[in-house]
């Protein structure tokens, strides 16, 4: 009964995203979206790929983690060399993209073990700064002056990726696995002390946030024509920071809009860069001190369609809209 | 339901921090089915003793036994399977989390289904997550905590979230419960609830108890028999009646609140 | 001999990143807070320094001194107005809130004033060197290193001879208890704020006299590796701060002399990667109980 009705739910949001899909597909062949509405769409994707990435290692796990560009890096630049010099096809470029951003996930995800707080979030920052200064000296990816790419990023990539995140990342969420590393950003003693092992959840939330940071990062490679190290900066990071934390720790809805409102702004203000970081810098600032907790603090959007209390990280747990 | 069956044995357990030696040359045995007390006056090392059976420090000098099974070293997350599961001093709940989920998070070592079966939603995953989930609220309704059940855990009252950490607690399935001040912050009409609760949970679940208490009444009244430490050392051990008589536990509490 | 000169060279930088260093241990020490923008502060104050020597026609005493001023005042602006109302958030509001400040203060700066980068003269400082076997050390270097020199000792008097430092030490160590004591908690960090910033005021115009150019992102680096020099001698520690300053200075002189010159920046953060998880406490950590 209930198992139906949750299947039902998901095959009606499944049906939504692909009328949404086949419309703007029918909108783009049909030559009625100019490229600059095409290029923000795929950014305003990319950014909510890297936004939901990093809002699992942040929002849910609590791991705070300020380097997410160095994951987008690892993956623009593994997908570029697949396609660019070892002609693969594009599938598996992303998907290699992914898989080394994954690996570069364990690599800053096992010393982050030791870490806390702060710490981490320095850590993390310098990984960042080592993999932008490592791809500016190697001349096999073209050093400072960086890769051209082919433009290969098209639409049905950018949106089935895009799905495959947002399912992905939902279903682990709301699961005992989920709930694993809710606990873990709650209070890890605590967690620790209800069997739950800490080491593997923080590093399976790192592991799956960078492998689809990567993804990003391939997508991201594929649409530009050229990447450089000075794009995968830490002000990169603090961009991706910024949906997690604006959209409200712990809600993926959340971190979704926020990448979406902030994608546009940036879009309409991108002749006016320092505008743009002053009036991002000065959000950031007020958020914080006027609203901590973000757009939507740790709720869900679907938490206000429905009769159920807020439950956090997740969407509802199933049985409890029974009433509803 | 007391046996003579030893479950837990703390041999000449001891820790320091630096130089500073927290606690040394603890020997505490339990069998299976007792309820033990464990008292002494403020920093004399009752929660360090917790922390070191449950594995959040590692003990730098002697063994402790979980039913023929050593534990030291061993991860605190594993500590928990092998059958030991504690409450805390200050309150340690998931507080965003649901009292529903805080109980989940508990079950979660049961849970067979892997996280590639979640993310694909495997016929698994939802065998899985059905079972944890009834179970879970099978055990709210022992507490009478189901109604509260979809309610953030933080914004539960203070005696009731008591009662769900003990609730989440067993819920990990201990063969060995330690309760850190229970009855802390609790009147004496909560605190007697408290004491029925424990009684009750014991006999249900066929359950050890360590419990560590200030409230003398409380410790004197449920506990078979009483460890008191001091300064780090064990200086007396046995029936509530003969640790009230004991001078040296009268002078260790001199100065602090007396029965 | 190119060893000796590159020690040279490394302990000037060095004595930069320590200056910098000092004001994130300090803050660190008594509010707990990554100060992401102390970075951006040492950049105004090198700004501060070309006005007054360019603009002002100043010389480089007057100018150090008001660039410390006004990054002084600087810092308990920052402190007063973003960080305060922040005392009792979680630690990732406040460290979020520091990178807002940081933004703020570099894109405020190129809003003001522009991007375009700007050269300290050169006539400033009279420009000898010295031989000592074979090794050529600047008068300018010389100067530089006395100036930290005096301004580290001058700190140390403050911390630990005057009413103000007693009360620093108070607050980091348990401002709780301090409150209780009756000391001003609120004054006391926003005089830690006030000295701190001061120093990476002071670094600014140092560093804009010996490296010559300076832009208003300038901070964003040293800022960085001060905060590694701060960590690797154990944040909250004040010699720890010294100490890890001159460190990384030497490290960094040394893999460029070793023909690595392009890794130098990537050898901070591995020096910072290998502290916080060898010895997440710092050089000095345990050992020196002292924190301000």
């Amino acid at each position: 009964m209930t198992t139906l009705k949750r299947i039902n739910g998901f095959w009606i949001s499944f049906v939504l995203a692909l009328v949404f899909f086949i419309v703007v597909q029918l909108l783009i062949s049909g030559g009625m979206l100019n490229t600059f509405y095409i290029n923000t769409l795929f950014f305003m994707a990319i950014n909510i790929i890297l936004a939901v990435s990093l809002h699992l290692i942040i929002g849910i796990t609590g791991q705070f983690s300020i380097g997410h560009a160095g994951f987008l890096a690892v993956g623009a630049y593994a997908s570029a060399i697949m396609t660019m010099k070892l002609q693969m096809p594009f599938a598996l470029s992303l998907l290699v993209g992914g898989i080394v951003a994954a690996a570069a996930g364990l690599l800053i995800g096992i010393p982050s073990l030791r870490l806390k707080g702060d710490y981490l979030a320095i850590a993390t920052l310098g990984f960042g700064e080592i993999v932008r200064i490592i791809l500016l000296n190697v001349d096999y990816v073209g050093g400072a002056s960086g890769m051209t790419v082919t433009h290969l990023t098209s639409w049905p990539w950018v949106f089935a990726c895009l799905l495959i995140t947002i399912i992905v990342i939902a279903n682990f969420t709301n699961s005992t696995h989920g709930r694993a590393c809710i606990s873990i950003r709650e209070d890890e003693i605590a967690a620790d002390s209800m069997g739950i092992n800490t080491t593997y959840y923080k590093v399976a939330a790192f592991v799956i946030g960078s492998f689809f940071a990567g993804i990003a990062g391939g997508l991201y490679a594929h649409n530009f024509y050229i990447i450089q190290p000075t794009n995968f900066g830490f002000l990169k990071s603090f961009d991706i920071l910024i949906f997690v934390v604006l959209g409200g720790l712990g809600s993926m809805s959340g971190a979704v809009i926020a990448a979406i409102l902030l994608t546009i702004v940036s879009t309409f203000l991108q002749d006016y860069p320092e505008t743009r970081m002053i009036i991002y810098s000065l959000v950031l600032i007020l958020v914080m001190i006027y609203r901590p907790k973000g757009l939507l603090g740790t709720r869900e959007l679907t938490s206000f369609f429905r009769l159920g209390k807020a439950v956090e990280g997740g969407k509802q747990g199933e049985n409890k809209q029974t009433v509803a | 339901m007391k046996t003579n069956k030893p479950l837990l044995k703390a041999n000449n357990v001891g820790i320091h921090f630096g130089g500073l030696k927290a606690l040394s040359g603890i020997n505490v045995e339990l069998n299976a089915g007792e309820l033990v007390g464990l008292i002494g006056p403020n920093g004399a090392g009752k929660t360090t003793f917790f922390n070191l059976l449950t594995g959040v420090y590692e003990p730098t000098e002697g063994s402790i036994v979980l039913d023929n099974e050593k534990l030291n070293g061993l991860a605190p997350y594993k500590i928990t399977r092998k059958g030991i599961s504690r409450t805390f001093q200050n309150i340690r709940l998931f507080g965003e989390l649901s009292v529903l989920d805080n109980v989940k998070v508990a079950y979660h070592s049961l849970a067979r289904h892997s996280i590639f079966s979640s993310i694909f939603r495997l016929p698994s995953h939802f065998s899985g997550e059905k079972e944890i989930e009834e179970k879970a609220i099978e055990f709210l309704k022992i507490f009478n905590l189901e109604s509260f059940m979809y309610e953030k855990a933080k914004n539960l009252p203070y005696g009731q979230q008591r009662r769900l950490e003990i609730a989440r607690a067993l819920a990990a399935h201990p063969k060995l419960l330690l309760l850190d001040e229970p009855a802390a912050g609790m009147n004496p009409q909560e605190t007697r609830e408290l004491m029925n609760l424990i009684a009750f949970i014991r006999e249900k679940f066929q359950l050890t108890i360590l419990l560590i208490e200030h409230d003398m009444s409380l410790v004197m009244g449920v506990c078979e028999r009483i460890y008191v430490l001091d300064h780090g050392q064990l200086i007396a051990h046995g029936t509530p009646e003969e640790i009230r008589n004991n001078p040296k536990v009268i002078e260790a509490y001199l100065g602090e609140e007396v029965s | 001999m190119e060893l000796i000169q590159q020690l040279v060279n490394g302990i000037s930088l060095g004595s930069i990143y320590a200056l910098i260093a000092l004001g994130y241990t300090m803050v660190y020490g008594i509010v707990r807070l990554i100060n992401f923008a102390h970075g951006d502060v040492f950049m105004v104050g090198a700004f501060v320094g070309f006005y007054a020597i360019t603009s002002l026609n100043l010389g480089f005493f007057p100018a150090l001194l008001l660039a410390m001023v006004v990054c002084a005042l600087l810092g308990v602006i920052i402190e007063r107005i973003a960080y305060k109302p922040l005392r009792n958030a979680t630690r990732i509001a406040a460290l979020i809130t520091a990178i807002g400040v940081s933004l703020f203060i570099e894109y405020g700066t190129i809003y003001v004033r522009g991007a375009q980068p700007e050269a300290y003269p050169s006539t400033l400082l009279p420009d000898k060197s010295i031989e000592v076997f074979g090794v050529t050390i600047s008068s300018q270097s010389l100067l530089i290193l006395c100036t930290s020199i005096v301004l580290m000792i001058l700190l140390q008097l403050i911390v630990h001879k005057t009413k103000i430092g007693k009360a620093m030490r108070a607050v980091s160590y348990d401002s709780e208890a301090a409150r209780l004591m009756g000391i001003n908690v609120d004054n006391t960090i926003s005089a830690t704020f006030a000295i701190g910033s001061a120093l990476a005021g002071a670094a600014g115009v140092i560093f804009g006299i010996y490296y010559i150019k300076i832009e208003p992102l300038m901070g964003i680096i040293p800022g960085l590796k001060a905060f590694v020099a701060a960590v690797l001698g154990g944040i909250g520690i004040i010699p720890g701060a010294m100490v890890g300053g001159l460190a990384l200075g030497v490290i960094e002189a040394l893999v460029s002399g070793l023909g690595y010159s392009l890794w130098r920046d990537g050898v901070a953060f591995i020096v910072l990667i290998l502290i916080l998880i060898f010895r997440p406490s710092g050089l000095f950590g345990k050992n020196v109980r002292e924190k301000v």
